[in-house]
């Protein structure tokens, strides 16, 4: 029979081409990390303590990952899969070898050319983490198993039981979080008064003991066992929960939860996580309003750090004692109204005579725009008013009568970007579902049609634009009054290409996914000038920015949390077989029940 | 007067004369096919009227009023409304909301109204789902029910031909242009559609214009058939004034073989 013999497969019946492939793949990427800097780099954050960095992470993931890939089979329908076997072991084993004899020829290259004048990192202190301090040859005596080791239990993956790659799972991501966010855990546990438990985890030279790293895995890895999918069950039930009453209290539980966290959490955090925090919020503020131009009116704005810059600007001059043009100091309340007025007026000026391009002649103009307006505030001409290329400086905190709102207390520069942020999540929930909400959808389908349907187009493309421009403008307020001043140097071209790629990978229209892809992007790996949590990644930022977006692009186009809407574009042919087999049946009923 | 008044219409591509010396009105509440061979102008003449293609000389007169110069979404603020050849819905919105999207034009909340939620605005949205409703049920049960909130790309080819005419519908005009409405559905399809647009005129009130190649259809409904040929009216009058006339027999069929010789 044909199934037999699918199913039955050799021990040593490799798909040599396969491995061979993903091998080279797998050694090409651990010499590209290496040379890239990554592990020499980040060898200084230590997760555990004496046994890994985050810089041999970086090399480590590699073949675990390239061995899971090279064993994986195409699930074919109908057809029953050959079983995974001791073959698929081999050939992850044979991936990571050849990964780790990709390292040993760097080593053996470092050592014997040099290379250092286009490849900065081919040096001594590669050469020295790659060796582990020795030779050359203890240096192959360790990676070569551990290749080997991790590219078997990538392979593996597939071949264990769901329950324990489910506590295998569980126990290396929990891992990898309590090492990686080291500084948020010591920065809670200080604030609940619990020294002690941060103390047992790390050790004092930061990283986690190697006892405690042991100890939180088998916790972790018992978690499942413990939980035995309840959570997810409860998630499952309260998701599906169609009777509308339970549905709405179930919202309101969930919004409750999260709005208490928001405003009691900041209380119990130190100074760089609320920093974090707060500039996690003022891009959020920037990504909303991007969100509304691109994601709701399909209208791909380049140029968006404009209006972020103009808010930052008009508050400076009108704020600051030292702006060069207008001196007296005007308070931040009856600035935020003229920054309203200016953000309408940049988006009206922008957006007019561009608003009749579309698709990529839009983005290409509107990336012309927002660097004249740098220029411009970078200009001698302006100069006289705006300062030039010094910027404005000493730009007043913001007074609120018992409060102030400061850079040096950025828990007050947090609450005070929530209160924007609430609000302009408010207005792109309201918009989304009004009249015009249903314009801006319609002109993104089509826009040609939307006009023959009745959509006033220009006007509503316009209005798109100036509600983005407002928000992002109060978030250039807010930015002007944390720091202080503003240079032109702020509002460089990547501002607007990071709350693009935030947009992105959070989810285009999804006003949850813009909150994750903020929190996840600019919390985890900072904002273009601003540090992350993971500081150490300052310098590799936007090729990890780079890298995540061509991932998401290939593996989950409609971002991290989004609309229902774009799952359904991004997979019509799912949706329809979905449809087609649901609804299968009373199709016919009511096809026959026509005809008769 | 008359609903639609063309006077003399002239559309050119490039040297190419799509349409030329198109000369007709049409009253309120008829229903008039335009009918010719491929490529003979007949989308182009809709295309011009619905104000997506500028003519090159010429006069439009809807309801008194000249159309020439408005953009596409005025012309239909005055009650022009009109489906595509080739369907063009908003594929990703779902059935409701393509209806409910249309009738943009006849409504007026903006920002203010959606962010606070005031009574006027709430009261207009509920009008338009309603409205929207009762249009899509127009159609029986086909476009109603669980249908409501599918993406439209889902729909089969006739459920998409028939949300085609209710988004027509939403903008409250008074004259109706249908592109091909029957293209690809099946026989008991087109006879149940063909039966819809008589009541569109007789329970609507709404002034019909039809494109269609299935002289059935053609013959079924409408009062009077224009017939283009190469830009140019070659005919007009009742059907069967049309369907035997020379002219049009030639214009479909080619000239008769001993005529040439």
């Amino acid at each position: 029979m044909m199934t037999t013999n699918l199913t039955s497969k050799k021990p040593f019946e490799l798909d040599w081409k396969r491995t061979l492939f993903w091998g080279s793949v797998c050694a090409l990427s651990q010499v590209f990390i290496c040379l890239v800097g990554l592990p020499s780099e980040l060898n200084r954050r230590i997760l555990i303590e004496s046994t890994l960095s985050l810089g041999y992470l970086f090399i480590l993931w590699i073949p675990l990952v390239f061995g899971y890939v090279v064993s994986k089979m195409v699930e074919l329908e109908g057809v029953e899969n050959p079983k995974p076997g001791a073959a698929d072991l081999l050939s992850g084993a044979l991936t990571g070898l050849l990964g780790s004899l990709g390292l040993v020829l760097l080593m053996l290259g470092i050592d014997n050319l040099d290379m250092r004048d286009p490849l900065i990192n081919w040096n001594q202190k590669l050469f020295r983490l790659l060796t582990f301090e020795n030779s050359i040859s203890f240096g192959s005596l360790v990676w070569i198993p551990v290749g080997v080791g991790l590219g078997t239990i990538g392979a593996s993956l597939h071949q264990m039981s769901g329950q324990i790659r489910k506590m295998s799972a569980y126990a290396m991501f929990g891992l990898f979080s309590f090492a990686v966010l080291e500084d948020v855990i010591d920065d809670l546990s200080e604030g609940f008064r619990l020294e002690w438990l941060s103390d047992m985890i790390y050790a004092k030279k930061g990283g986690m003991t190697v006892t405690s790293a042991i100890v939180l895995a088998i916790v972790l890895a018992l978690l499942p066992l413990i939980t035995r999918g309840k959570f997810k069950k409860t998630v499952d039930r309260y998701r599906s929960d169609a009777k509308p009453e339970n549905q709405r209290r179930n919202s309101v539980v969930l919004f409750s939860t999260v709005a208490v966290l928001v405003i009691v959490l900041p209380w119990f955090l130190g100074g760089i996580i609320n920093e974090l925090l707060a500039n996690v919020g003022l891009f959020l503020l920037l990504a909303l309003g991007l969100n509304i131009v691109v994601g709701l009116a399909g209208l791909l704005d380049l140029g968006y750090v404009a209006f972020f810059a103009v808010g930052g600007y008009t508050t400076a001059v009108l704020t600051s004692p030292n702006s060069p043009w207008f001196s007296p100091e005007t308070h931040f309340g009856i600035s935020l109204l003229v920054v309203v007025v200016m953000a309408t007026l940049a988006g009206l000026l922008i957006g007019a005579p561009v608003i009749r391009m579309r698709g990529d002649y839009l983005a290409i103009v509107t990336l012309g725009f927002g660097e004249i307006i740098r220029l411009l505030f970078l200009s001698d001409w302006l100069k006289p008013y705006l300062g030039g290329s010094q910027g404005i400086t000493n730009v007043p905190a913001i007074d609120l009568g018992p409060w102030e709102v400061r850079g040096a207390d950025p828990r007050s520069v947090f609450y005070m970007v929530l209160v924007f942020c609430v609000f302009a999540i408010y207005i792109s929930w309201r918009l989304q579902g009004s009249r015009l909400g249903r314009a801006w959808m319609a002109i993104r389908e089509d826009e040609s049609v939307a006009e023959v349907m009745g959509i006033n187009t220009v006007n509503s493309k316009l209005m798109a634009f100036v509600v983005g421009a407002v928000l992002a403008a109060f978030s250039g307020a807010v930015l002007a009054a944390k720091v202080g001043s503003v240079f032109p140097k702020s509002f460089e071209i990547l501002v607007s290409i990071i709350i693009l790629v935030v947009v992105i990978v959070g989810g285009m229209g999804s006003i949850t996914g813009v909150m994750v892809g903020s929190l996840v992007l600019i919390g985890i790996l900072g904002g273009p000038r601003q540090p992350g949590l993971l500081q150490e990644f300052q310098n590799f930022k936007l090729l990890i920015y780079g890298a995540l977006l061509v991932f998401m692009m290939l593996k989950r186009p409609e971002g991290l949390v989004p609309t229902a809407r774009r799952t359904r574009e991004l997979h019509q042919e799912e949706y329809l077989q979905d449809a087609w087999l649901g609804d299968d049946e009373s199709e016919d009923r009511e096809e026959v029940g026509e005809q008769l | 007067m008359s609903l639609l008044e063309i006077h003399n219409l002239q559309v050119t591509f490039g040297g190419l004369d799509a349409l030329s010396n198109l000369d007709f009105s049409i009253e309120e509440g008829e229903i008039v096919s335009v009918i010719g061979p491929n490529g003979a102008g007949k989308t182009t003449f809709f295309n011009t009227i619905s104000g997506m293609i500028p003519p090159t000389s010429g006069e439009i007169i809807f309801n008194g009023e000249s159309v020439l110069g408005l953009d596409p979404n005025q012309i239909t603020e005055m009650g022009i409304a009109r489906t595509f050849q080739n369907v063009r819905l908003f594929p990703n919105m779902t059935v409701l909301e393509n209806v409910m999207v249309s009738q943009h034009c006849r409504t007026s909340q903006l920002v203010v109204g959606a962010l606070f939620q005031t009574k006027a605005f709430k009261q207009e949205e509920k009008e338009i789902r309603e409205r929207s409703e009762e249009i899509l049920g127009f159609f029986g049960t086909r476009l109603v029910g669980y249908r409501l909130d599918q993406p439209a790309f889902a729909l089969s080819y006739a459920n998409r031909r028939r949300l085609e005419i209710a988004r027509a519908m939403a903008t409250q005009p008074r004259l109706l242009l249908l592109d091909e409405p029957v293209a690809g559905m099946n026989p008991i399809e087109t006879t149940e559609l063909t039966g819809l647009i008589s009541k569109l005129r007789d329970e609507w009130g709404f002034t019909i214009v039809i494109i269609e190649h299935d002289m059935k259809v053609v013959r079924d409904v409408s009062d009077r058939v224009v017939v283009l040929d190469h830009g140019v009216p070659i005919a007009q009058g009742a059907y069967d004034e049309v369907s035997t006339n020379p002219n049009v027999i030639e214009a479909y069929l080619g000239r008769p073989v001993e005529a040439k010789s």
